[in-house]
């Protein structure tokens, strides 16, 4: 039988820990940040090999969900093209709030080599982003940095909504 | 048609010599040979035959733009071409005012192709090749796609790459590549609707430009100007354009062994 002692002598003699209803919310938000299964071109397998047994994203609390209903950050890894803008979109509006997107490389960035007519010059034309991550493709290793960002990001902010709204349009 | 080039020591040879070099046409022949002569004969027996050359070892037919149909049956059925590996058109409206259509076919018992090559005006239709070759239903689809040609009877003619709202033909000359203003607006005008082209503005391009003054994104080859230099500092002097031969290594040039197999 497990014997649950409290260390009256470390804890100011009670066995509870003070903190704020934010840090709280943002501790577990930030801990479980799953983002959607959704890559757009080549990004996407970086994506992939971040998600995967040697960068392994698991360990971060990072788990790929397959339906935009159950996540919290959307990865738009690749080109983004006009055609498929309106249902990138849709599966942003679809997501959850509180929700959070990280712009992964040069096309999700800017259009990046695709100056073209077909080519969405930036995706936040169409949907507001939080990190910008640079690179062509970025590696494995930099989507996770972004991802640490994202979460010190998160931390910073007021858990309440409606603040945080106001915050970021300000 | 582009001349094959071998490819045998690519590496050691530097891919452009000439910015400015232009191909020179590859050299046309008339019909020879066994398999095209008996081919070309029976074309001529079903449909009325414009012109028929070799070029770079491949026969190519022009034909009446009505009878593609019938042209194409023909050498199917009678003369073994039972695969059309490729089919799409070329823009000439500038020069003459007309699109060319040309059909890759290829048969595949005596490895031999022909290229079938017809002239529409720029508002002609012309009839679909489906009943033959299934792989037209893609491929007409694509050609109305990109360049507006209506083909007639085709299945199921509708846009195959570009949205189904989309105004313009993306493949004609007379199409900017950045777009046009459709183009510019599409996502916008579908997701957020009109009213909101003020809020998200116009398209940011990059225009590619190099500005020798800017001395913060660009440095200057074979100049000491510092990062974020008065651009008053940088040498207005012309230079001479340095080619990457006197600024970097060549390693063309020089002893060097060049492998047996290789040569």
């Amino acid at each position: 039988m497990a014997q649950h002692q409290v260390n009256y002598a470390s804890s100011g003699g009670l066995p509870v820990a003070l903190t704020t209803v934010d840090k709280l919310l943002n501790w577990g938000r930030s801990n479980s940040l799953w983002p959607l299964t959704y890559g757009l071109a080549c990004c996407a397998i970086e994506m992939m090999a971040s998600g995967a047994s040697r960068f392994d994203f698991d360990r971060m609390g990072v788990i790929f969900r397959a339906s935009p209903r159950q996540a919290d950050v959307m990865i738009l890894a690749g080109t983004l093209s006009k055609k498929h803008a309106e249902f990138a979109r849709r599966l942003y509006d679809q997501m959850a709030e509180p929700k959070w997107v990280i712009s992964m490389g040069s096309c999700a960035n800017t259009g990046g080599m695709f100056n073209t007519y077909a080519t969405v010059q930036g995706v936040d034309r169409i949907i507001p982003v939080d990190i910008y991550l640079p690179g062509c493709a970025p590696r494995p290793e930099t989507l996770q940095y972004a991802m640490m960002m994202l979460q010190k990001k998160i931390r910073r902010e007021p858990a309440d909504m409606k603040k945080r709204k106001l915050q970021r349009f300000v | 048609m582009r001349k094959y080039t071998p490819k045998d020591n690519v590496q050691a040879k530097a891919k452009y010599t000439d910015r400015f070099w232009v191909a020179p046409r590859t050299p046309r022949s008339p019909v020879e040979g066994e398999h095209y002569e008996a081919a070309l004969a029976k074309l001529k027996e079903s449909v009325e035959v414009l012109d028929a050359w070799i070029e770079l070892g491949q026969m190519l037919v022009t034909i009446r733009p009505e009878q593609n149909v019938d042209a194409l049956r023909t050498l199917k059925e009678e003369c073994g071409y039972a695969m059309c590996s490729e089919l799409s058109a070329v823009d000439y409206l500038a020069q003459d005012g007309e699109f060319e259509i040309f059909y890759q076919l290829l048969n595949l018992a005596e490895a031999k192709r022909i290229c079938v090559l017809t002239r529409i005006k720029e508002n002609q239709a012309i009839e679909s090749i489906v009943p033959l070759y299934a792989m037209a239903k893609f491929a007409e689809r694509e050609m109305y796609d990109m360049f507006g040609i209506v083909v007639n009877n085709h299945p199921y003619l509708k846009r195959i790459i570009m949205p189904d709202d989309w105004e313009g033909h993306p493949l004609l000359k007379t199409y900017p590549l950045e777009g046009d203003e459709f183009a510019s607006w599409y996502e916008v005008d579908k997701i957020f609707g009109k009213e909101y082209r003020d809020i998200i503005g116009p398209e940011l391009r990059d225009p590619a430009r190099i500005d020798r003054y800017d001395t913060q994104r660009f440095s200057r080859i074979g100049h000491e100007v510092p990062f974020g230099a008065d651009p008053e500092l940088v040498d207005e002097t012309e230079t001479p354009i340095e080619y990457s031969s006197d600024v970097l290594v060549d390693y063309n040039k020089g002893p060097h062994k060049v492998l047996d197999k290789r040569k």
